[in-house]
């Protein structure tokens, strides 16, 4: 039970052929038994009050409740989702202890739906990061491999639902963060369009680029949770408050009538030749699926790491000033002045590649240096989207590889950040146009999983979920575990 | 130097050149950004929640009401609106900003190339060109104030109050002319509503720009900014004490240096400030948590439409009328009391004699008793007033017995035809009766009458009063002055 995706879950439910709790306990057993080994959570609720939760499902069920199609769903959270039962820390010594007095916008409607949440998960120190090495806490382990990286920075959610240790989790994605992990860990992740999913709530990172999305077993579960979460908010001047499609009737086992792009930018050199391979075949096959398939070119994506890291730096050295020690988190002992204590707190509290970033941001905003950085980056964003525009105005979406080469080594990059950035060059061209894109398993290499990324137009989620779920369908890949999903299943 | 003999030192050789940036707290009941109250004087960080606390994922929301107010404001000082403007950060640390940046409009502020125009000390109609008009919050409030040696505490209650500052052009020229823009524009806010204006509250805040150039030339001298004026008096003194010192500095040779200085109230001094605001680089830029406004057409002309008659209106109105330009700036200055008056208007009063009646009588009993006219323990409403000034203008009543009409309408609330009625106040105009009191008067002071015929002027004053006394003051004193006269002639 605990590798059945949400949707099987529901069904069984429905059914009557499984309770709540026995779901949730075979989650938690299996929490108990990978946990140890992948290190995907920061913090695990207790057994009784996640079990609590899932009776209370099964005891509006018993009352002939209406199930909420994430009802009785193991979920994990990413640590900068604002909880109010848990600490909230973001992978970060700043933010030891700190729990939130309010829940997140997505938070409160998965769990408003009856989903049981199991605790929150690892992340690269507020989200900067592909590794999910960058934790104040230590780094997860990549199910398919324990000397790999899980990607990142939702190394944590990633590998949870891959090992099984949740049926699914929420992510956040800045430059990659959902799509880079799901790829490296073969599971499903989605990054909703900017303004889909209200933000409230979800520790910033770099504003105008976060958005919240899900990392789930299939597409079909992707478009569950993305029905649950999405939609309008009023405290969210970015959340987009028009209606809302029914994302799983929008899933068909086909791609006819659909025309899609290739873009030869993201194939080329720097991409790993069993990636490009890789993402051939699942290009063909979605031709036989009847999509009517074209190499297309967007010239400006080679440009868009260089403004990625003026531009989220820039928001990210603003977002993060708060940290002070005035209100909550970490204060650096010793007394003094205002100035002593919060040069001395961040200095404690931050790791270094946030120190990194926030004095990068800090120097493309100064004064002289404006234009130079931050106003060139914003004009090739510019660029960028009208791009991304033009190109799909001639097709329904466009096809890449979501990362260029399956999860690395522990430590291997951690010594070189820009190694480290290159591995979110398919991904932050997505994130500066705010489209939605949709990874998902598209083969292996040596036993790692590789990912394709499908993005879509803006609020047109339903296109990538369709493309998406077609090829799911078709390629089943779905039955392949990670080897650590052996260990200690005993079911 | 006293400011007074430093105006003396500027006149004739310097012209001395003064643009105020102007701070005002809106008076809306929630914040700029968030739900929570902006009462003033609450215990301290009673009246915050998670966005003005800067809580980690909070996000700011815009009030409307503020937006409303501002243009309200912009539309009043002829300001061109701009319909797209946008949301700035401005980065700096400090404990009573919690973000660590202020939301703030600073490449597009929400109004430009305004005008407002009022009356200068020469007695000429001024017109100051207002640069811009931008909408940004407030901070918090340090204090050391009941906070344990050394320590300072900070409350955040005021922090995220909206505000507009309201920058002019260097188009002043004396201290006096700085004072009477200051209270123009303070008179011109009060009538459109949007802030109660108070400089001791705070919620009226001004910086001033003033700086020295020899009479006649063109270029400007080096600006000096003077900051920390609680009062409008205070305002007119720093700015007179300022030009003064930059005068002597000017006349001993020295270069005026670029700084901010602050006004000492006590000492009546400026002195130079080494503030943190002139070492900063604000590193702006746009806000990602809010897109651009979109104001439209109908929204700005219906706020448009709601704006009160301004006060430059109001006095071309009063002026026609034929009240002395002191009367009118009198009641222009005080839009209540001008309300007031304009709902006698209304009701028929005269309008020199009844401003009279106001200004004077009215006005001079309820300031003896602390009561504002807007108070409800002013008992008498515009309307009675102006029926007891058509009273005296009908010659029913005298304008002395008026006053003590007056007196008993405030206490009992009653009109002025009830008490006139009760306690037959009536004028007598009736010249037998008049004539019979004269004759009593003289038979009973027959020395008064034989000093009045020996040339002795003043004892026909004695013999009125003795008149007005039996007739217990309702005799028509002019029939009263021409019946004596005649009678002592005859006699």
């Amino acid at each position: 039970m605990w590798d059945w995706p949400a949707h099987r879950i529901h069904r069984a439910l429905a059914a009557g052929e499984v309770s709540a709790v026995e779901v949730a306990t075979a989650v938690l057993d299996r929490c108990d038994a990978a946990e140890g080994l992948i290190g995907a959570y920061v913090h695990r609720r207790e057994r009784a009050e996640v079990l609590a939760d899932a009776a209370a499902v099964d005891e509006a069920l018993r009352r002939r409740e209406p199930l909420q199609p994430l009802g009785g769903v193991p979920v994990a959270i990413k640590d900068n989702l604002s909880t109010t039962g848990m600490p909230t820390t973001c992978g970060s010594r700043i933010l030891a202890g700190y729990v939130p007095p309010y829940d997140a916008a997505v938070v409160e409607r998965l769990v408003g739906q009856g989903a049981v949440a199991l605790g929150k998960t690892n992340m690269d120190e507020f989200a900067m990061g592909s590794s999910t090495e960058h934790s104040a806490t230590g780094p997860t382990r990549n199910p398919w491999d324990l000397e790999r990286v899980p990607g990142g920075s939702s190394g944590g959610s990633a590998a949870a639902v891959a090992a099984g240790t949740a049926t699914l989790a929420l992510g956040s994605d800045t430059g990659g963060s959902i799509r880079q992990p799901a790829a490296f860990c073969g599971v499903v992740g989605l990054k909703p369009t900017y303004g889909r999913v209200s933000r409230y709530g979800l520790v910033a990172y770099a504003s105008s680029l976060d958005q919240v999305g899900p990392l789930c077993r299939d597409v079909r579960d992707a478009a569950l949770v993305l029905g649950a979460i999405a939609g309008g908010d009023r405290r969210d001047a970015t959340a987009h408050p028009g209606a809302l499609p029914d994302y799983e009737s929008a899933l068909r086992p086909d791609c006819r009538g659909l025309r899609l792009g290739v873009p030869r930018e993201f194939l080329a050199e720097g991409v790993a030749p069993e990636v490009r391979a890789a993402v051939a075949a699942a290009v063909d096959l979605l031709g036989e699926l009847g999509a009517e398939v074209e190499e297309c070119s967007l010239p400006t994506v080679s440009y868009a790491l260089d403004a990625y890291y003026v531009i989220a730096p820039a928001e990210a050295s603003s977002n993060l000033a708060r940290y002070d020690g005035v209100r909550y988190g970490l204060r650096a002992g010793g007394g003094g002045d205002y100035a002593g204590v919060f040069a001395r707190t961040r200095g404690e509290g931050f790791g270094p590649e946030v120190r990194r970033r926030i004095m990068l941001g800090t120097y493309a905003l100064s004064a002289g240096y404006y234009d130079q950085y931050y106003g060139k980056a914003q004009r090739a964003r510019t660029l960028l989207c009208r791009e991304f525009d033009a190109a799909l105005a001639r097709y329904d979406a466009l096809v890449t590889p979501t990362t260029p080469t399956p999860a690395f080594g522990l430590r291997e990059k951690t010594a070189d950040p820009l190694q480290m950035y290159m591995s979110d060059v398919c991904t932050v061209p997505v994130n500066l146009v705010g489209l939605p894109a949709l990874s998902l398993p598209c083969g292996f290499v040596s036993g790692l999983p590789v990912g394709l990324q499908l993005i879509g137009r803006a609020f047109d989620e339903e296109t990538v979920l369709r493309i998406g779920y077609a090829y799911e369908q078709a390629a089943d890949l779905g039955r392949r575990r990670p080897p650590v999903a052996a260990m200690g299943a005993g079911a | 130097m006293s400011a007074g003999e430093g105006a003396a030192a500027v006149a004739g050789r310097y012209e001395t050149v003064i643009g105020l940036e102007v701070h005002v707290e809106l008076a809306t009941k929630s914040k700029m950004f968030c739900g929570c109250p902006t009462d003033f004087g609450a215990p301290p960080n009673t009246q915050v929640c998670p966005v003005c606390l800067a809580l980690p994922g909070a996000l700011p929301v815009p009030n409307e009401q503020a937006i409303t107010y501002a243009l309200r404001a912009s539309l009043s000082l002829e300001c061109r609106i701009d319909p797209g403007c946008r949301w700035d950060r401005k980065n700096y640390h400090y404990p009573d900003l919690p973000k660590g940046y202020q939301i703030t409009q600073y490449a597009r502020p929400l109004a430009r190339e305004g005008c407002l125009r009022f009356t200068a000390a020469d007695g000429q109609e001024r017109s100051v060109r207002i640069r811009r008009l931008h909408m940004e919050e407030d901070t918090g409030k340090s204090t050391h104030e009941g906070m344990p040696g050394g320590t300072t505490g900070v409350d955040l209650n005021r922090a995220g109050v909206p505000l507009i500052e309201i920058v002019s052009e260097p188009d002043l020229r004396s201290p006096e002319d700085a004072r009477l823009y200051l209270q123009a524009l303070r008179t011109l806010l009060l009538y459109t509503g949007v802030s109660d204006v108070r400089m001791e509250e705070g919620s009226l805040r001004c910086d001033a720009n003033v700086s020295l150039r020899p009479e006649g030339s063109e270029e400007f001298g080096a600006l000096v900014e003077v900051k920390n004026m609680n009062s409008f008096r205070s305002v007119q003194r720093a700015l007179e004490y300022e030009a003064a010192r930059q005068a002597a500095a000017l006349d001993a040779g020295e270069r005026i240096v670029r700084e901010t200085r602050h006004w000492d109230e006590r000492r009546g001094i400026t002195f130079s400030s080494r503030s943190k605001e002139e070492a900063h680089d604000y590193r702006y830029f746009p806000e990602p948590d809010l897109g651009p406004s979109a104001l439209s057409e109908g929204f700005i002309e219906a706020v448009r439409a709601g704006l009160p008659e301004l006060p430059a209106a109001r006095l071309a109105r009063y002026a026609a009328l034929g009240l002395t330009p002191y009367d009118a700036g009198v009641l222009v200055a005080d839009p209540p009391l001008a309300d007031y008056f304009d709902r006698m208007l209304a009701a028929g009063a005269a309008p020199r004699e009844g401003v009279a009646l106001l200004t004077v009588e009215l006005l001079g009993r309820l300031n003896a008793a602390g009561v504002a006219i807007s108070d409800p323990r002013c008992r008498v409403r515009p309307e009675q007033l102006a029926d007891l000034q058509r009273l005296v203008g009908a010659g029913t009543i005298s304008g002395k017995v008026a006053k003590t009409v007056l007196e008993e309408m405030l206490a009992s609330g009653e009109d002025a035809q009830t008490v006139v009625a009760r306690q037959g106040l009536q004028q007598i105009s009736d010249t037998g009766a008049i004539a019979k009191a004269v004759a009593e008067a003289v038979a009973a002071h027959p020395q008064s009458a034989a000093d009045y015929r020996a040339g002795k002027r003043q004892a026909l004053g004695f013999l009125v009063g003795q008149v007005m006394k039996a007739t217990r003051g309702k005799a028509n004193p002019s029939l009263v002055n021409q019946l004596l006269e005649d009678a002592l002639r005859e006699g």
